[in-house]
């Protein structure tokens, strides 16, 4: 089981978190804060694991990012970073070509798509197809309730006039 | 709108701390548009709600405290929007957890949402009990979420199942109900669903026998089908992924078979064949063709044996192995660890290749490969392997040190037949890596030296040696010191060399030297002075020549800031001015430390450590002094044997108690002398013996010189003994179990015998022909209501007995408090016991004596064995 998701800037600061495990919010800023002490000090060559309080820690960068998942001792790490893969392809397709940036002013999309993809800290999709529809599809009835309320709001100006 | 709320939107407000310079610029940003967020919660403002929680989320995930918006997220789920929903879940799900009160409220809005005709309100419904339900809240909604697992649209099936296996990871008896569902769901055909439900089945599995069972009978052939065909399937880009179709699916498949295969057989020989298949076929090119190739082969590691596959795994293995990419290496070498315990010849065969792993400049796949070599050695390649890791001891890095010095001293420990080979390679190990060394290990170290007395001689040299060339390792310096103060005259005369050792000239003066060297060593802490210091005295009367100089570099610590040093110090230099007849009869060398006692008190010490940690320290000279604590109590034990009825007789009381006279008096009071009174009597001899003459011509006046106005004379006389610690020995030479606990550091302490107001018998509780259970009784002292048992469990039978569990049940006006046994396994043959500690507390204490019924359950050739009992013989009184 996955505990928790983390997107890491190259510089320490902390683009998403998502736990499946609880962790109280002190305990969250520590973990953070070992993690990025651990992983962005790695070089580039090294093996993508690191051991951590008895749990292992999966990571991948992406350019200036960096996704870690971190996993019992008995989960298979290479099967998450083809999570890790699938997630940054989902993505990619979702913005087109995801940088930094989108992540940072769209979080919440990010979180949207990484619902659709793990619940419980288990994956839920392989087909990045369908996980961009579902994502699509909500977010089209999301616009099109927007639109009702400002077509409303418009009416009772209109009436008010 | 609201005044004070900010007019910035989610976008403006991130650029705004995007912008800020400074970590204090970018507080002030968010304390700002804080105290707007909730003002605005204040107002009820409902148009900006979404919005705000939208801003609260961004400011959590900098780590500011977010608590406040707790009750928005539930007012959002609870209005009728979507949109509102989708944020108020998506805040619920970052702002809490489940251990937050708040979340039970939000039960309600969920079991609504799982019963909406919107299936996207459904799916945020289940998303969030999925991440983060509470127990209650498992409760509550399982049946909804058992319902939505037959839902039309596959996409809130597989949400479902997965919610399905938060709720029975909390909840593990509801794991029954969901058996069939899930079964049903491994039917499917939609990828999605078909991966949740077999994750879904994997975790019923762990907890609960009976689906295992269920499982293992209904679903091993159609899982072994459906493996199949996902294996056989052609190209099919929705889910192809590097050329393999699904992996996902594949590893999860392969987990589930794992673990219906583990322990059976028929079900193991029923997917040997796909098992095969996926091993051989399987692409190796590509991270998703390894992962199912690496699960692959934990799934044949684990079921139930079958050589021909086995080979086939471990070869595969061999191949990650070789693989130049890292993290193959490393999941190799994980799996190779778990592969040791079924058969680790064909792991040696890979031995060479690990070690190069040690050395990889990845600290991972270090520590992997040093976990795993720690495994494969054994008395056939001890020695090689020992060579290599010391030597790469030398150049690794400063943070691996500690894990490598670990390993090695621990392996070299494990198979020291050769009591040379042994001190050689610790030797090697402290010279290099001494700061590393634990305490037990040198203390180890210092037991083994002592016991080889041939190779005494040859010892100290080499230490000396050592010492000259590396004088940074603490613990090398400790050894050596107490080494060079043992057998000083060895080092000086080439006592006892050996055909493979180099001559060495040493002079008196260079003996003295090194310890003096390191008791002027900055570095040197505490306990490595103290030990100098003693040293120096024993040197004192193995040289007698410089003994004046030696006397000397002892007064220089006269006005040491430290207490323990400091009295040290002027100890030994009244012992020194004053008594030199008596000197040489108290820094004789030590006896022979016995290694059996010693290595049992590394097992078992636990028990007392924590003992003499709970009111020891208001007696002690000095708090902080390591090696203080211990002594203390060995001499006040020694002294309630030895002193008692010849003492008064004579004035040589003190002799008795630094154990001078060699030939010690029987001990009539035994252990069961209450041992307040013997503090009293030794306060009473004190205060006898202080004005006497003594026949020796020391008066005690002398040794108690630097402690007469003291108030309790004794504590200060241990001090005396404490300053002894770990070689001086001065205390008893003749007996030499007591000294195992000045080197050992740890022992009952002096308060811990007061607490025993009576001793009690021990009791056998329990005996039949294949078990033995002890009862050892002990008071608290204040408490006489409450009785300490330590219950003490041997097998007589010839069979190792498992999953061991003992049960106690006491009547209502007992209570009884059980703590964790000390393992669960126990040694057949009486080789090695379990024990437990058991608190009772008995409210009628005087009128009613214990009674207690027991059960004791454990797995002897995996049958479960049942032993039941009523304890009636309790001693009275308890």
């Amino acid at each position: 089981m996955i505990h928790f998701v983390l997107l890491i800037s190259r510089q320490g600061k902390v683009r998403l978190t998502k736990w499946y495990s609880p962790y109280s919010q002190k305990e969250r800023t520590k973990v953070i804060r070992e993690l990025s002490g651990l992983i962005l000090t790695r070089g580039p060559k090294l093996c993508n694991f690191v051991e951590w309080r008895g749990l292992r820690v999966v990571y991948k960068r992406y350019a200036s990012l960096y996704f870690c998942m971190c996993i019992d001792e008995d989960d298979n790490e290479l099967e998450i970073l083809e999570i890790i893969h699938h997630y940054v392809e989902v993505l990619d397709r979702y913005f087109g070509s995801v940088c930094e940036l989108d992540l940072i002013y769209n979080f919440h999309k990010a979180y949207f798509i990484l619902d659709e993809l793990l619940i419980a800290g288990e994956l839920q999709e392989p087909s990045k197809r369908t996980v961009t529809r579902l994502v699509a599809a909500q977010d089209s009835l999301v616009e099109t309730a927007k639109e009702q309320t400002s077509s409303i709001t418009n009416i009772i100006a209109q009436a008010a006039k | 709108m609201n005044p004070f709320s900010s007019g910035t939107c989610l976008r403006d407000m991130i650029r705004a701390i995007r912008a800020c310079k400074t970590a204090a610029e970018e507080r002030a940003v968010v304390r700002k548009e804080c105290a707007a967020i909730r003002a605005s919660i204040n107002e009820d403002d409902q148009d900006y709600r979404h919005r705000n929680l939208a801003k609260l989320m961004f400011i959590q995930m900098l780590g500011y405290p977010t608590h406040f918006g707790q009750m928005e997220c539930l007012k959002l789920i609870a209005s009728a929007g979507f949109p509102e929903k989708r944020i108020g879940y998506l805040g619920l799900m970052l702002l809490l957890d489940e251990r937050e009160e708040v979340l039970m409220l939000v039960t309600n809005s969920l079991k609504q949402d799982l019963n909406h005709s919107n299936q996207y309100i459904v799916g945020l419904a289940l998303c969030a009990l999925g991440n983060i339900c509470s127990a209650e809240m498992a409760r509550d909604l399982a049946p909804e979420v058992e319902r939505l697992l037959q839902f039309r649209d596959p996409n809130i099936r597989k949400k479902a199942a997965l919610c399905s296996i938060r709720i029975i990871k909390k909840v593990p008896a509801l794991a029954e109900n969901f058996i069939n569902c899930a079964a049903s769901l491994l039917k499917e055909k939609h990828h999605g669903v078909l991966i949740t439900g077999v994750q879904l089945c994997a975790d019923l599995c762990k907890v609960s026998s009976e689906a295992l069972e269920y499982f293992r009978k209904k679903c091993t052939e159609g899982l072994v089908r459906t493996l199949r065909d996902i294996v056989n399937s052609p190209y099919s880009p929705e889910y192809d992924i590097s050329g393999v179709t699904d992996p996902y699916l594949h590893i999860r498949l392969l987990k589930l078979l794992r673990i219906l295969g583990q322990g059976d057989a028929d079900a193991s020989d029923r997917m040997t064949d796909i098992l095969a298949q996926v091993a051989t076929k399987t692409e190796s090119n590509k991270n998703a063709g390894n992962a199912i190739l690496y699960e692959c082969v934990e799934t044949i590691m684990s079921i139930e044996d079958d050589g021909g596959l086995r080979v086939l795994a471990i070869n595969i293995l061999g191949k990650f192995l070789s693989n130049r990419d890292n993290n193959i290496r490393y999941v190799a070498l994980n799996m190779l660890m778990r592969a040791t315990t079924l058969g680790a010849q064909a792991v040696q065969r890979h031995r060479a290749t690990i070690l190069d792993c040690v050395k990889d400049s990845d600290a991972s796949i270090r520590k992997r490969a040093l976990d795993l070599l720690y495994l494969l050695v054994n008395d056939n390649n001890v020695k090689p392997l020992i060579k290599e890791l010391i030597e790469y001891l030398e150049v690794s890095d400063q943070e691996f040190k500690g894990d490598l010095t670990a390993k090695i001293c621990s392996l070299v420990e494990k198979f020291s037949s050769e009591k040379i080979w042994y001190i050689d390679q610790m030797l090697k190990v402290l010279s290099e890596a001494g700061n590393f060394v634990k305490d037990e290990v040198w203390h180890a170290l210092i037991v083994v030296i002592s016991n080889a007395s041939d190779l005494h001689g040859y010892t100290v040299r080499a230490l000396y040696r050592a010492f000259l060339t590396s004088t940074e390792q603490e613990t090398l310096v400790r050894v050596a010191v107490w080494c060079i103060g043992e057998y000083g005259d060895m080092l000086v005369n080439n006592v006892g060399m050996l055909d493979i050792e180099d001559p060495i000239t040493v002079t008196e003066c260079d003996a003295v030297d090194a310890v003096e060297v390191a008791i002027k060593r900055h570095t040197s802490d505490l306990t490595t002075k103290a030990m100098a210091l003693i040293a120096l005295l024993k040197l004192s009367s193995r040289f007698p020549s410089y003994s004046e100089r030696i006397k000397g570099i002892i007064v220089q610590n006269k006005g040491n800031v430290v207490l323990e040093l400091q009295q040290r110090s002027i100890e030994f230099n009244r012992i020194l001015q004053k008594h030199p007849k008596f000197r040489s009869a108290l820094v004789e060398r030590m006896p022979v430390l016995d290694e059996a006692t010693f290595s049992g008190r590394r097992a078992g010490s636990l028990p007392t450590a924590i003992s003499t940690s709970s009111g020891a320290p208001s007696n002690l000279p000095n708090g902080i002094a390591k090696p203080a604590t211990a002594p203390i109590p060995d001499l006040l034990d020694l002294s309630s044997d030895d002193v008692p009825a010849p003492s008064f007789s004579g004035g040589d009381f003190l002799q008795d108690l630094l154990g001078v006279d060699l030939s010690p008096t029987p001990a009539p009071s035994g252990a069961d002398m209450p041992p307040k009174a013997s503090t009293d009597v030794l306060l009473d001899l004190l205060s006898i013996g202080m004005p006497l003459p003594v026949q020796t011509g020391l008066s005690a006046s002398d040794i108690l010189s630097s402690s007469q106005d003291d108030k309790a004379p004794f504590v200060n006389f241990n001090g005396l003994a404490s300053l002894s610690s770990l070689s001086a020995n001065a205390t008893s030479p003749a007996n030499a179990a007591p000294m195992m606990d000045l080197l050992d550091g740890r022992g009952p302490g002096p308060q811990k015998s007061e607490e025993n107001d009576q001793a009690y018998p021990s009791l056998v509780a329990y005996e039949s022909s294949s078990l033995r259970v002890m009862f050892n009784f002990s008071k608290q002292r204040g408490s006489p209501q409450t009785t300490l048992i330590q219950a003490t469990f041997t097998n007589l039978s010839s069979n190792v007995y498992n999953d061991f569990l003992f049960q106690a049940a006491v009547p209502k006006f007992l209570q009884l408090h059980l703590d964790p046994a000390s393992s669960n396994t126990l040694p057949a043959s009486g080789d090695g016991s379990i024990t437990q500690n058991l608190k009772v507390t008995n409210s009628q204490h005087g009128k009613k004596s214990l009674v207690m019924r027991v059960r004791i359950a454990y797995k002897t050739n995996n049958k479960d064995v049942l032993e039941e009992r009523q304890i009636n013989n309790f001693p009275q009184n308890l």
